[in-house]
């Protein structure tokens, strides 16, 4: 299993800001749509950066004019992509071991999607149980 | 008005494909408390159960027994079956729209993905799923004839399905005869000649997408050998790295099964299985005739992509090997269904867990829902459909809770029945099927096998009298 199964039924949304938007307009994004994080794209459209509700949190902590920043001061640059086609097990013990929550996917340079450690977790667990699941008929019919 | 759910007016839920997603689906609906659904289940075959007939290796009886809970399900006095009834042709949109609340879509994936390699099309090069459905007996693939009297074949991929291609076509008739594998597939590979198999991996043996169980299961033919490289199977440094630090279990199984066929000599047997790692076809090369003849092999290496994940690369090493024979098995594809938002790029209904997107608004279209492989795309188990028919059905139950469903003009059972008779006077309910299934299976024992199935839908009505 690989990303590309995740991306399939996650719909075509992907949630996006700028480097020059402020914090204000990240966090309005983020509370409007439900997320965790932004993906921060520059004008071409080829991720940059990530900006999650940790980093802002993190930053008001010690700064209450938090809501002015650009969000190009607070994002996380240097972001780890994934691709379509890379494994489910290795993305998931990179993102454990990484501490990474939010996987922007890259196809020939484009975003086109993002995953989180709940995505990767949810669909190996599925599979597991599957898995189980079909193993305990064969069980079963072998007992009859 | 009464409320849809209830004893008064049952949620009408049609279900399109009768595969394991479908079933699933239905059970997941009848279990939840206190609501009231009837089901119409349709599938453009007069036969159920989808890839566990028609993909289901014929040697993996064991497995088939799941459809024993398919048939608990379609028992329920709520739940009908319709065969023979083709969404998009015999039935559309729009009259499923005037006769029920909610519809949802586990039509599986009904194609093959391309290599994109030269070649591809040359006569004698087939894709792994028409040759699956053709030795299963689907009605649609009964008639593709393979040209079983060259001597090499080689299978492209190294997933479960390239496994049961190569395990099929080196079983000896002995191995076979006891199947339910149809009888002209039977026939043919009777008087097959090939000799040897080669099962090609782009990467190498810790990321083959084959499980366990089938990889030791072709290591135990009656009348075939497995040949694996020794240097093929070592590890490199990345691999090694990777199994050491996720000490996955399969894997470092998988990767000692492989090592311990590397140490055995061939034995004789008639025919060869050799399975090879870290190669990808990049050309089919044909005769004057458009024949195939051979295959260009390029050596690959792994590189670690930034996620870990380990990727195949191609070097500059190339091989040629002489095959009559190709059977591309790189996956499965989803076909569009007519009037429904399809995803080009993974081939699958445009959906967010299960709820059908409009591809402009991205916004769920009421009353419409997707789930299996035509959901996810072709991966997984049986079982695997299990929860993910589970995340779509909550999506249903969760819009039926806000009102966000279909208010159909003829929502109760007799007005679907009588629209479904007029527009396929040939389709099959459940009773038709278990007599079929009888009739099957009432065949079978008189030689022997597990059933002998109909593989034409005329002999189908023909045998019920139709
Ligand atoms: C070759 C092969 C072998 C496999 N072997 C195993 C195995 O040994 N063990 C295991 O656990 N898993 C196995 N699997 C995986 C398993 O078969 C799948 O996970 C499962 O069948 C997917 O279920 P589904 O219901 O989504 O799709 P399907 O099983 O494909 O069912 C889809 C149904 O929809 C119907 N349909 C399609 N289009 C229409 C339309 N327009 N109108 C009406 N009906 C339509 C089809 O006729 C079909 O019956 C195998 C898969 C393959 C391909
Ligand atoms: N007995 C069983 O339980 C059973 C039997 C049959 C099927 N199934 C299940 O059904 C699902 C589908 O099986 P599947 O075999 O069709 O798919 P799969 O498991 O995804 O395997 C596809 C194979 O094709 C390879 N591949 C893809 N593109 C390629 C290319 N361009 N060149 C060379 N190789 C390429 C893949 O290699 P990479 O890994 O490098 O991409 C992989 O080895 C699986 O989940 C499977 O487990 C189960």
């Amino acid at each position: 299993m690989n990303i590309a199964s995740i991306l399939a039924r996650k719909g075509p949304k992907v949630f996006t800001i700028r480097p020059e938007q402020s914090i204000r307009a990240a966090i309005a994004s983020l509370a409007e749509h439900d997320i965790g994080a932004l993906v921060v794209v520059d004008e071409a459209g080829k991720p940059i950066g990530i900006i999650s509700e940790r980093d802002i949190v993190r930053e008001a902590a010690g700064n209450e004019r938090v809501f002015s920043k650009a969000v190009s001061e607070i994002m996380t640059s240097h972001v780890i992509v994934g691709t379509p086609q890379d494994d489910l097990v290795s993305v998931g013990s990179t993102m454990t071991e990484k501490r990474i929550r939010h996987l922007p996917v890259v196809d020939k340079g484009r975003l086109i999607g993002i995953v989180t450690l709940g995505d990767v977790v949810k669909a190996q667990r599925d599979q597991y149980r599957g898995e189980v699941d079909t193993l305990q008929i064969q069980i079963m019919e072998e007992q009859t | 008005m009464a409320q849809p759910g209830t004893d008064a007016l049952p949620l009408r839920v049609a279900i399109i494909g009768a595969g394991p997603t479908g079933y699933y689906a239905a059970d997941h609906l009848f279990k939840r408390q206190g609501l009231v659904v009837a089901i119409d289940m349709f599938d453009r075959l007069p036969t159920p159960y989808g890839l566990v007939r028609a993909g289901v290796a014929p040697d993996h009886q064991k497995i088939k027994s799941v459809t024993t809970t398919f048939d608990k399900i379609a028992a329920n006095p709520n739940f009908r079956f319709y065969g023979c009834v083709d969404f998009g042709k015999d039935v559309t949109l729009a009259d499923l729209r005037d006769h029920y609340h909610q519809i949802l879509y586990a039509t599986g994936a009904q194609t093959d993905r391309r290599m994109g390699i030269p070649g591809e099309d040359l006569r004698g090069s087939h894709p792994a799923t028409e040759f699956v459905a053709w030795y299963n007996g689907h009605p649609d693939y009964r008639d593709y004839q393979y040209d079983l009297q060259h001597e090499q074949a080689a299978v492209v991929g190294i997933g479960n399905v390239a496994i049961d291609v190569a395990r099929i076509l080196c079983r000896s008739i002995d191995e076979l005869r006891t199947t339910d594998i149809a009888d002209y597939a039977l026939d043919a590979l009777r008087h097959s000649r090939i000799k040897e198999v080669y099962l090609l991996g782009r990467r190498g043996p810790a990321q083959a997408a084959f499980t366990n169980p089938e990889i030791k299961e072709v290591g135990e033919m009656a009348d075939a050998d497995i040949i694996v490289r020794p240097e093929e199977v070592q590890l490199d440094d990345l691999s090694r790295a990777a199994v050491e630090k996720s000490q996955d279990r399969a894997t470092l199984k998988k990767v000692e099964i492989l090592q311990g066929y590397a140490l055995r000599k061939p034995t004789g047997k008639s025919r060869r299985l050799i399975s090879r790692y870290l190669v990808s076809p990049v050309e089919l090369i044909g005769n004057d005739a458009g024949q195939v003849m051979a295959m260009r092999l390029v050596k690959n290496i792994l590189i670690a992509a930034p996620t870990g994940a380990l990727q195949a690369k191609a070097t500059d090493q190339f091989e040629e090997l002489p095959v009559g024979l190709v059977f591309r098995s790189v996956g499965y594809r989803g076909v569009p269904l007519p009037g429904v938002p399809f995803h080009e790029k993974w081939g699958v209904i445009l959906n967010e867990k299960g709820r059908v997107l409009d591809p402009d608004s991205h916004q769920p279209v009421i009353g419409e829902y997707t789930a299996g492989w035509i959901k996810r795309g072709p991966s997984g188990v049986i079982g695997t459909n299990k929860p993910d028919a589970a995340e779509t059905v909550t999506c249903m139950v969760e819009d039926l809770a806000r009102g966000a469903i279909l208010h159909p003009s003829h929502p109760e059972p007799s007005a679907a029945d009588a629209l479904i008779r007029q527009r396929q006077p040939n389709c099959f309910s459940w009773e038709d099927w278990m007599r079929l299934d009888k009739l099957e299976v009432a065949m079978g024992q008189a030689v022997e096998r597990p059933r002998v199935k109909f593989t034409r839908v005329a002999d189908m009505l023909a045998a019920l009298n139709r």
